[in-house]
């Protein structure tokens, strides 16, 4: 970093003046993303904090200590929405990260022919916006929509299944939709990878008699660690985030089946009657469990690469 | 050898046809009527004049694309220069305490968006009090609190590495301000790390639904996913019309990304690697 100062000043004289400017207009350069930042995100931050102490209708506000807490841990439909995002975040974020991988795998054989064909139709989903693609799912899987009777023609199923009014189903849609949506977003970043990863890596373990099986975990699983921890995080704070495809596939039904923590916070706070305090205590909890979460996954998948 | 070519062509035949179908029914569905699409109908109809003249009878549907579009470019405009201005800071005048600031900001990239959601809209009912034109249910609102992430000053930062340090030393020696070097020389050779960014921003501002919906209130500030999510949740909703307003708003950032596709992609994945 000094050699780096020091280069720079020798072109500018030794001025005191110059340097000092040239140091001020670094600032200067992030001086608006800092205010905005600190603005938009963190100071929202403590006053969400702030108010998990309050409750009260509307800006009707008072202080409640730690009752908001309290109510939480005997809150059926919190809690049902927390087993729900769980139950999407542990099935729904390993089988399309696995997916995703496996894809790139195939894609990223040199001797594959359409190779462009595959990888383009396979990321297409992510142009879509959630809003868009979650409207036309709920119409696909609808009791006599398109998947059912693709599915009765194909003989897999007597009876169409009841996809979003069904409390089991509903849940698996709303896993479909989404790993529909995503997987191809994250085979683009392992293919990325993949594609750097120096060919002849592979050459030598081959002439040690490593077959491709082997060569799969003992190269390439190692080699995207970094970049498999990266699709892991984001997947998860995206799952623990979820609102747009539960508020239009499902709107959060059958009853509270497919209710995910973030709509839960938009109904404590613009649907039901407004109770801004509850709701900020329910939104430190998918702060909490990001927190957790990736601190668990950086121990798992992290460890120094020296 | 052979089975296993057969098997990777296989899936990967099906993997794409699963991805592609929901588009083809999109599109197949905007030319039929309301009845054949809960039907599941996979031939074409008809209709689609008819579902289009619905669609822009009913609902203000010019009036969404223009509340969206003016929503998007302004976010994006502001976007890529506070993030770029941000990322050339923190890369060419690097210093310890910049570095400390630049992982500060990073961190606000763990924040979800639920969380801040309730107090960020009681900030704007506060602005609505003094700014009405900045406050609840304009456009402004939307844009105020999104625009800047850490993201694309951490995406702008990575790309600034690559970036040739000796130009600006020729700069300087040509005379030119601090302030001139980042416009006349940088933003002009990172053009297409400038291209990437864009199409992220702005199909990420195109796509957004939930601040939108918590701010926005009145049917003429409606954005596109808005207007969809309203017309899908209505009573007695009109399916095909419905397609017709997706293929409508999808078809365009479909056909942004085939252009730009490589530009896309390195976007997407230039910030991790």
């Amino acid at each position: 970093m000094h050699t780096e100062k020091a280069g720079l000043n020798q072109h500018i004289g030794k001025s005191m003046n110059g340097r000092t400017r040239i140091r001020l207009t670094g600032w200067f350069f992030m001086l608006v993303p800092v205010v905005m930042i600190s603005v938009f995100y963190f100071y929202p931050m403590v006053q969400a904090l702030l108010l998990s102490f309050k409750s009260g209708r509307g800006s009707n506000l008072q202080f409640v200590g730690l009752d908001n807490y309290t109510r939480l841990l005997s809150d059926t439909t919190f809690l049902t929405a927390v087993k729900n995002t769980f139950i999407y975040l542990l099935i729904q974020v390993p089988v399309m990260l696995v997916l995703a991988l496996f894809i790139a795998v195939l894609l990223n054989d040199d001797r594959l022919r359409f190779k462009g064909f595959f990888r383009t139709a396979i990321f297409l989903p992510t142009v879509t916006s959630l809003v868009a693609y979650s409207v036309v799912f709920k119409y696909m899987f609808g009791a006599d929509g398109i998947v059912n009777k693709f599915l009765v023609k194909l003989h897999l199923i007597q009876e169409p299944i009841q996809w979003i009014t069904d409390p089991f189903w509903a849940k698996i849609t709303i896993i479909i939709a989404i790993t529909w949506r995503f997987t191809g977003y994250n085979m683009i970043f392992y293919l990325s990878s993949l594609q750097n990863i120096d060919k002849s890596v592979y050459e030598a373990a081959r002439i040690d008699g490593a077959n491709a099986f082997r060569q799969f975990f003992t190269i390439t699983i190692p080699l995207l660690k970094p970049i498999i921890l990266f699709t892991t995080i984001t997947s998860t704070i995206g799952t623990l985030q979820l609102f747009d495809e539960v508020v239009n596939i499902t709107k959060g039904g059958p009853g509270n089946a497919t209710m995910s923590i973030s709509q839960y916070i938009y109904n404590l706070s613009f649907e039901y009657t407004p109770d801004f305090g509850y709701a900020a205590t329910v939104s430190y909890s998918i702060v909490l469990m990001v927190v957790l979460l990736t601190m668990i996954q950086n121990k798992i998948g992290g460890d120094k690469r020296s | 050898m052979n089975i296993k070519r057969g098997f990777t062509y296989l899936f990967l035949i099906i993997a794409a046809l699963i991805s592609i179908f929901p588009f083809i029914w999109m599109v197949v569905s905007a030319t039929n009527a309301s009845v054949d699409v809960t039907k599941g109908t996979l031939l074409p109809g008809s209709r689609l004049i008819e579902n289009i003249n619905n669609l822009f009878n009913s609902v203000d549907m010019w009036q969404a694309l223009w509340n969206s579009a003016k929503i998007s470019v302004t976010s994006t405009i502001f976007s890529l220069l506070v993030a770029s201005a941000a990322g050339y800071g923190f890369e060419m005048y690097r210093s310890r305490g910049k570095d400390i600031v630049f992982n500060i900001l990073l961190a606000s990239m763990m924040i979800p968006f639920a969380a801040i959601m309730v107090p960020l809209f009681q900030m704007f009912a506060k602005i609505s009090e003094v700014m009405p034109f900045l406050g609840i249910d304009t456009a402004g609102a939307v844009i105020l609190p999104t625009f800047t992430t850490a993201f694309l000053i951490f995406f702008f930062r990575q790309s600034t590495k690559m970036f040739p340090k000796d130009m600006m030393e020729a700069g300087r020696i040509d005379g030119l301000s601090e302030i001139g070097l980042f416009f006349r020389i940088y933003m002009p050779t990172m053009r297409s790390t400038y291209a990437a960014a864009a199409i992220i921003t702005f199909l990420s501002s195109w796509n957004n639904y939930l601040w939108p919906l918590i701010v926005l209130q009145s049917p003429e500030n409606m954005t596109v996913p808005l207007l969809i999510s309203n017309l899908g949740s209505g009573y007695a909703p009109d399916y095909g019309m419905i397609m017709s307003a997706i293929v409508i708003t999808t078809l365009p950032t479909a056909f942004v990304f085939f252009i730009m596709q490589k530009r896309f992609v390195a976007g997407m994945t230039g910030a991790v690697k």
